[in-house]
């Protein structure tokens, strides 16, 4: 195995590097041409959710294509990260005045909530299996986007003031703010007159790190042991793996990224409603992941930016935008999954399937 | 008194979900894959029996077998042109594929029927009061809660004792045995897509008699819920199907009427997780043993 070896953590690390080294190339020139004002105003909108939505994609991969668990919710930590994320910022804004700063600290936040809930949720839901597994996560994103919906949020001198609005009777009024204080989350309408301070240097920095974290993981022991759990969860456990622990890396730090990039995500919008993170949002990603291939970490990245900007470029063709894109990945899906192209295509892959089944036995 | 009337239209919303999730039980046995198109089916069904009543001024009873033919074709349609291919294919490519088929039959309604709700008109009027009008009943209801049943002992009776129905629990067994004993797996497949199609126009028209507004979204979280209930019941059963459709029905519009109108898709949701908990194949599923 030797030699084997050595020939594929090459290929590991020579994709891991095209993958960083084609990003900072992307930000490069996405930043020269925003510079020379190559980009128009919608154009330049695009960016941050670009962002947010790579990480979303990179960390549901780690959990759907790495750890082979499918998770329809992951919307749900994505929002739970948001509304910490717009919380914490809005909170520090006399007290912290730096923009930057308070970016930092509000992703830090949101990543470490959504991992508290992804922890909790982890409990209950790595147990299951399969289509169970699916479904349960769907409950937990509903459940997670409700609660959130129920909350009334503001800000003054004495702290936070939270209502819990379970009878729907409550509005801001009832947090009985002292003069100066704000309402950050009104309820169902969400969080309103945010500070938006999200931008898209902090987007590529987020990248970068997620990348950093999730590539490192898969390419650890770590990551070979999640690895044999998803390739043979009975064989693994046999060998002496700790299946509940290596599960519950692989989903709370999924979970923790995508709070981090909802805080992102909701510092870049003034307005927001918790309705934004539902089932579509955790589907919108979880097509990213498939289409780019499970466990392809520069696939999801790709997926992401074609299929992000797909339906605007479209946008020509107005109404019909959403049906070609419905079209499109029905007929990607046809026919990456066609016996016939599929045999063709591992025979120009300079990847062949060799390597590829040899790819998570190095260790 | 109040709880018996929560309890009726719990029952009522309940059975609702149980035809849906009768449907999706049936395709998900069989084809062992999560139909994310039928909630759409079901809002396809609403729109063709809402035109054939309202615009072409047909009878109520015509109507809906129009919408129960057209969503029987459209299901054969899309197992054909979308399923069919990926028979061999992993789980989550005919999963998107599913996500595909229901944004392509969402932006269709859109685009040929518009984004405005149409208001439906209930198939059967009026209601039915006892105790002194203290407790209504509309009939509705009742029709929905005896279609309900009918099509559940229907189908149970169609399983288990004719031969396609023989051919379809084969088929769920085992492909490729199945077709080795001389079993047409490609048309007992297409069979269980048009007989979960036809159910789910049934459903469509109950479901925008119970709660008349009809848009291209009125099927997704019906389509969800539904699918919950049959994952509750024990997915692949046609009796868990049916109990856990009335039980999520129940017990939503008992946290609606007593706990919160905001937070009730949540009680159910987390009631689910706890029954999956406790019993991670469901109600009446089988629980298989994994072999190495």
């Amino acid at each position: 195995m030797g030699p084997v070896n050595r020939k594929t953590l090459f290929k590991d690390s020579r994709s891991d590097l095209f993958t960083y080294l084609g990003v900072i190339l992307a930000f490069i020139v996405i930043t020269m041409l925003k510079n020379r004002g190559a980009l128009n105003r919608s154009q330049s909108g695009l960016l941050v959710p670009i962002c947010c939505y790579i990480v979303m994609a990179v960390s549901l991969n780690l959990t759907v294509g790495i750890l082979g668990d499918l998770s329809l919710g992951h919307a749900g930590f994505m929002s739970v990260g948001a509304f910490t994320g717009i919380i914490t910022s809005m909170s520090l804004i006399d007290i912290i005045p730096s923009a930057p700063i308070r970016l930092t600290i509000a992703i830090f936040v949101g990543a470490f909530f959504a991992s508290i809930v992804g922890f909790l949720v982890g409990i209950p839901v790595l147990r299951l299996k399969g289509d169970y597994l699916a479904i349960v996560t769907l409950a937990f994103g509903e459940i997670l986007k409700e609660l959130i919906t129920c909350l009334i949020v503001g800000f003054d001198s004495k702290g936070l003031h939270i209502i819990f609005n379970v009878s729907g009777s409550k509005t801001a009024n009832d947090l009985n703010l002292l003069e100066g204080g704000r309402v950050i989350i009104k309820g169902a309408q969400g969080a309103t007159g945010t500070k938006t301070i999200a931008n898209f240097t902090a987007g590529f920095i987020l990248v970068m790190i997620t990348l950093v974290i999730v590539l490192n993981l898969i390419r650890s022991r770590h990551g070979r042991a999640i690895m044999a759990i998803r390739d043979n969860r009975i064989a693994a456990e046999s060998v002496g793996i700790p299946l509940t622990k290596f599960k519950m890396i692989a989903f709370v730090t999924s979970t923790a990224l995508a709070g981090a990039a909802g805080a992102l995500f909701g510092l870049n919008y003034s307005n927001l409603a918790a309705a934004k993170f539902d089932f579509n949002t955790s589907i919108l990603v979880l097509v990213f992941v498939v289409l780019g291939g499970l466990g392809n970490i520069w696939g999801s990245i790709l997926a992401t930016v074609v299929l992000y900007i797909l339906p605007e470029a479209l946008r020509g063709f107005a109404s019909y935008r959403m049906l070609i894109y419905a079209i499109v990945l029905i007929l990607v899906m046809l026919t990456t999954n066609n016996p016939v192209l599929k045999s063709l295509f591992s025979r120009w892959s300079f990847r062949g399937n060799k390597q590829e089944s040899e790819g998570g036995s190095n260790g | 008194m109040k709880f018996l009337a929560y309890l009726v239209s719990g029952i009522s919303l309940g059975s609702i979900y149980a035809i849906i999730a009768l449907g999706y039980t049936m395709v998900y046995g069989i084809a062992k894959m999560m139909n994310f198109a039928h909630g759409d089916v079901i809002m396809v069904g609403g729109y063709i029996s809402f035109i054939a009543a309202n615009y072409w001024g047909l009878p109520t009873v015509v109507s809906i077998v129009i919408a129960m033919l057209v969503c029987t074709m459209l299901g054969i349609v899309i197992e054909g042109l979308a399923y069919r291919p990926l028979r061999s294919a992993p789980s989550l490519a005919v999963l998107i594929t599913a996500i595909g088929v229901s944004y392509f039959l969402q932006n269709s309604a859109l685009l040929i029927w518009g984004a405005n709700p149409k208001a439906y008109t209930p198939v059967v009027s009026g209601t039915l009061r006892l105790f002194q009008g203290q407790l209504s009943i509309s009939y509705v209801s009742m029709v929905t809660v005896a279609a309900c049943i009918i099509i559940m002992i229907a189908l149970t009776l169609f399983t288990s004792r004719t031969r396609m129905g023989k051919a379809m629990r084969a088929c769920s067994e085992d492909k490729g045995a199945a077709q080795l004993m001389g079993i047409n797996v490609n048309f007992t497949i297409s069979l269980t897509f048009a007989i979960g199609s036809a159910l789910a126009a049934v459903a469509g028209v109950l479901l925008c008699s119970f709660s008349p507004t009809l848009m291209p979204t009125t099927g997704s979280m019906p389509g969800i819920k539904a699918f919950t209930a049959a994952v509750f019941g024990g997915i692949g059963s046609i009796p868990g199907a049916f109990l856990g459709g009335i039980l999520l029905g129940v017990i939503e519009s008992l946290a609606r009427g007593y706990i919160s109108t905001q937070l009730s898709n949540s009680i159910v949701f987390a009631v689910l997780i706890i029954i999956l908990l406790v019993r991670p194949a469901g109600l009446l599923g089988k629980n298989v043993q994994e072999k190495v």
